[in-house]
């Protein structure tokens, strides 16, 4: 593939005001009260994106929340930068927006199960394809809680729900699997109950350039409570938490004593000395690969035959989609010049009326 | 009429003609009939032309879907239409022949390519007998030349195949059409070596085919007579030719132009609003950046976070595609941001007719969003006036703080007339003033106190980070809000702001006498109809006078008193009434509609004959 390599406009200096000092978590808090659920899991996200921001530096006014509907979706009020809470299911599409308008801009958007995966999933695929360079991330907890408890299209089949008295009958999708299909340059999943594992990903997805998809494990409290119990929960964490590490052997289990290889093209779980840095026989992660079938198979593990993988499942280079248009417009310019409205009206074949 | 003799042919004086070409859509006929349109343009005439091609892409050869014809009006006064009826027809196939024969004048002149009219090509249209044998075409000056067979002769030294030699046979019709309306070859053939610059042997064959044609109509006993239409005393000044969607484009690239900041087009293809799209992508230079998105609504979004960003957010659509974007632009309308949402309307409802024209979109526009959501709704006329109204669309969007419609429809979008090319120097300044971190007391909605607009304050911009959505805000701070007053407060300045938009454009101006029998109304691509209608309708003697809508919410000032002025109020309209009804819900005067909704637009004749029956019935 022979893609162009565009010139950009440079990134956004840090404002002068940000750079005489370190920025913290507080300058990112807003004074909105805040108005999720005791014990949502989407507090724990809001306190790391925020101590991620000042982290990676991001400076407030060039940073923009976006979102759609959805409990998660009330984020960018609960954030001190621009904000736009949009409507449902589009926020990708406003994100396009915003970032083909000011490529400057740190873009983030913030969406959900339902949101993202339901009544906008068409614009979540359009947009991880085009690889824009915005940071989404999506709070799966697979339910509907905003409207009050219906079953979401990640929701476990069977679900017993307010609309699914008897149990859902249809297959949950995978937020992973999609994403890897659309071609997704940066593929991750964390989980709210795991605060410095949610701050690496979260870091990692700041930095990455192009459209960055994060899955984040969520609990709802009130309506799905327990979603994704054996995977929060710290005593099984070793248990039920395979940790991605680009390079490393794909190990898990108590002090790493077991991996995942494959036989027959399926994954299966086998036994490897913990004492062993560099065990013979298991797959080793590779987040940079050319091909998505090993992120695609992780992506797939799932309890109870697995664990669930956490962490950055594919992470490569592709240009983006603002780099590429303002490449296009920047080349037009040097070759035609700068637009020129005399020019532009008087094109074709024009006459004079005396 | 006046006449006199040319080298034993008869010299005609006409005002007007109207001439088609028709035939399959491979044979060129857009081609020949937009450099025929030029032609008349470079001697004076005033013009306006319509397309009408299939809605296939590749209709079989020959038949009467694959018919493409291409229809110039032109004249020495003003031309407002098409016109109604064709008086030369050039045929270049049977197909041809049928679909355009129901239009053209009685005794109008037929060229046809009579080596086409052979049983295989008869049958495909259709065709039980030949009619240049069967005595039907009586009634019609009938010219039967063998273009295909002269063609190959004249084309035979350029030493191209016989495939892309016989491509140049509609090179033949324009010279016959040439001399027709004593027209110069010259400025076509110029043309052709710029267009074949490349390919020289091309040139040529096209060269010679043409001028063949104008030779053989010059010498033939055929053609006896030609004719002469003399310039229009059109307003001084330097013109092009362009379609409603070409307009449109243009006026959006000069109004972004002039808020100095970019234009962010995004769209998604539909007909008849794709060429929109097409425009806008080919002219990087001035920063347009054209996003072609995954569907309608994500068109709509792209744009709306473009202008949230701050850019000028534009989208282009139909019909089909504003029902889509219903929901984004409540959120424009709430939120408070510029956005211009073209629609191109066509026949509906669904899918309807995509290539035919109609006007019933007016309803959706003024109405169609859940919740009290006024937005600004704007039409365009004529194809020229697409480059104002779009321009007139940025700036309203920008000044308010509002989402804008501006309704368009396939007539328009494909039809093409002369532009009287704005000198760029004199375009008015658009820039708005955006606020800074030195802005005193800045919050993202407290509004000017004239425009009742918030401020457009831009990500990027130190110290004015703030938070905007869809849900309902509290005055002046915008923080989120269910309080019972403030939503009726904000409702109500929502309103306020779009009324007050009424103060800063033109008030209602009628073309004619300012009171008289009979006021004729119309909005968007009815208006060349309607004037020339009423101009015959005045020329006798009749009270007629003519009052067009460019703004439909808010309305001009003075609609009212205009309307009142009349003895009668008729409005003819591509719907079954929706402006009537809707000055209805304005101001109680009887208002009578005049309705055609069959894809087509008014004739000149149609509504002539409208106004006289409603003068006469008391």
């Amino acid at each position: 593939m022979s893609n162009p390599t565009p010139v950009l406009p440079d990134r956004p200096e840090t404002s002068a005001e940000d750079c005489l000092r370190q920025l913290t978590r507080r300058d990112f808090q807003t004074t909105q009260e805040i108005r999720w659920c005791p014990g949502c899991g989407d507090y724990s996200i809001l306190a790391q994106v925020q101590k991620v921001l000042a982290t990676v530096g991001s400076p407030r006014e060039n940073t923009v929340f976006v979102s759609g509907i959805g409990c998660s979706s009330r984020f960018p009020y609960y954030v001190n930068t621009y904000g736009f809470h949009t409507i449902h299911g589009r926020a990708p599409a406003v994100a396009t927006g915003v970032k083909c308008a000011n490529p400057d801009l740190s873009v983030w958007v913030v969406t959900g199960d339902g949101d993202s995966l339901s009544i906008g999933t068409n614009h979540l695929i359009h947009c991880l394809r085009r690889n824009v360079d915005l940071r989404i991330l999506l709070f799966n907890n697979r339910i509907y809680g905003l409207t009050k408890g219906q079953y979401s299209p990640t929701s476990d089949f069977g679900l017993k729900t307010k609309s699914s008295p008897l149990g859902t009958i249809e297959q949950p999708i995978s937020p992973l699997g999609l994403a890897l299909a659309a071609q997704a340059t940066f593929v991750a999943r964390t989980i709210y109950a795991d605060p410095p594992h949610l701050a690496r990903i979260l870091e990692a997805a700041a930095r990455h350039r192009g459209a960055a998809f994060v899955e984040i494990l969520q609990n709802c409290r009130v309506f799905n409570e327990g979603a994704f119990e054996n995977v929060a929960s710290r005593a099984e964490a070793e248990q039920s938490r395979l940790l991605l590490e680009h390079g490393k052997p794909i190990r898990f289990g108590l002090g790493g004593s077991k991996g995942i290889a494959v036989r027959d093209m399926e994954p299966v779980v086998v036994d490897v000395n913990p004492d062993d840095p560099e065990p013979e026989g298991i797959l080793r992660h590779n987040a940079q690969a050319d091909s998505p079938a090993l992120a695609s198979l992780l992506a797939a593990l799932m309890p109870p035959a697995f664990p669930t993988a956490l962490g950055v499942f594919r992470d490569v280079q592709r240009p983006t989609y603002n780099e590429l248009l303002i490449g296009q417009i920047q080349d037009s310019i040097k070759r035609r010049g700068r637009g020129d409205l005399r020019k532009l009206f008087n094109a074709g074949t024009t006459w004079q009326v005396d | 009429m006046d006449t006199c003799p040319t080298n034993g042919k008869q010299f005609v004086e006409v005002q007007q003609a109207t001439v088609r070409f028709a035939g399959d859509s491979g044979d060129g006929m857009q081609l020949v009939g937009s450099q025929f349109a030029d032609i008349a343009s470079l001697m004076g005439n005033a013009i306006r032309s319509i397309p009408d091609f299939p809605s296939e892409i590749r209709a079989p050869v020959g038949t009467l879907a694959g018919v493409s014809g291409y229809q110039l009006n032109f004249g020495d006064e003003e031309i407002s239409t098409p016109g109604d009826s064709p008086f030369v027809l050039v045929a270049m196939n049977p197909a041809a022949l049928k679909v355009s024969l129901p239009d053209v004048q009685p005794g109008g002149i037929i060229i046809v390519n009579q080596d086409e009219f052979a049983p295989a090509n008869l049958a495909k249209a259709r065709y039980p007998a030949n009619p240049l044998e069967d005595g039907s075409l009586a009634g019609y000056r009938v010219i039967p030349v063998a273009i295909t067979q002269l063609n190959e002769e004249a084309t035979r030294p350029s030493g191209l195949s016989g495939s892309q030699r016989a491509r140049c046979k509609n090179f033949f019709a324009l010279g016959i059409v040439l001399w027709l309306y004593d027209r110069r070859v010259q400025p076509v053939l110029e043309w052709l070596m710029t267009k074949f610059r490349k390919t020289p042997e091309v040139m040529a064959a096209n060269g010679a085919s043409l001028r063949a044609g104008y030779n053989f109509a010059n010498t033939t006993e055929l053609f006896r007579v030609h004719y002469h239409v003399a310039p229009a005393q059109l307003p001084k000044g330097r013109y092009r030719r362009v379609t409603g969607n070409e307009a449109l484009a243009l006026g959006c690239i000069a109004a972004a132009h002039q808020v100095e900041r970019c234009l962010v087009y995004a769209s998604y293809p539909i007909t008849p609003a794709s060429e929109v799209l097409h425009e806008l992508a080919r002219h990087k230079e001035f920063d347009v950046r054209v996003i072609q998105c995954e569907d309608e609504i994500a068109a709509c979004c792209a744009a709306i976070g473009a202008s949230f960003a701050g850019a000028v957010g534009a989208t282009g659509t139909s019909g089909p595609g504003l029902a889509l974007k219903t929901e984004a632009l409540g959120l424009a309308v709430m939120t408070e941001l510029p956005l211009v949402a073209i629609n191109v309307q066509r026949a509906g409802p669904s899918t309807g007719m995509p290539t035919k024209t109609e006007q019933a979109d007016l309803n959706m526009a003024l109405y169609g969003r859940h919740g009290e959501a006024p937005l600004v709704v704007l039409a365009a006329a004529t194809p020229a006036d697409c480059f104002p109204m779009a321009f007139e669309a940025v700036r309203l969007a920008t000044r308010y703080m509002t989402p804008v419609i501006l309704l368009s429809d396939s007539f328009l979008a494909n039809s093409a007339e002369a532009l009287a090319i704005p000198d760029p120097d004199r375009l008015p300044d658009l820039r708005v003033a955006a606020p800074t971190k030195d802005t005193p007391n800045f919050a993202p909605y407290r509004r000017d106190a004239k425009t009742l607009a918030r401020p457009w304050a831009i990500p990027g911009t130190p110290g004015l980070e703030h938070r905007i959505g869809g849900l309902e805000k509290e005055d002046v701070t915008g923080v989120v809000t269910y309080d019972a007053a403030n939503h009726r407060r904000m409702v109500e300045q929502r309103a306020r702001k779009i009324a007050g938009i009424a103060d800063d454009i033109p008030p209602a101006k009628v073309e004619g006498a300012p009171s008289g029998d009979l006021l004729m109304v119309g909005w968007g691509s009815t208006y060349g109809a309607i004037a020339a209608a009423v101009r015959q309708a005045q020329a006798e003697g009749r009270a007629v006078s003519h009052l067009h809508l460019r703004h439909l919410n808010p309305l001009p000032r003075g609609v009212e008193s205009a309307l009142r002025a009349f003895r009668k109020v008729l409005v003819p309209e591509n719907n079954t009434g929706q402006l009537s009804a809707y000055l209805r819900s304005q101001f109680s005067v009887p208002i009578r509609p005049l309705t055609k909704v069959e894809g087509r637009p008014f004739l000149i004749r149609e509504l002539r004959q409208a106004i006289e029956e409603t003068l006469k019935h008391e």
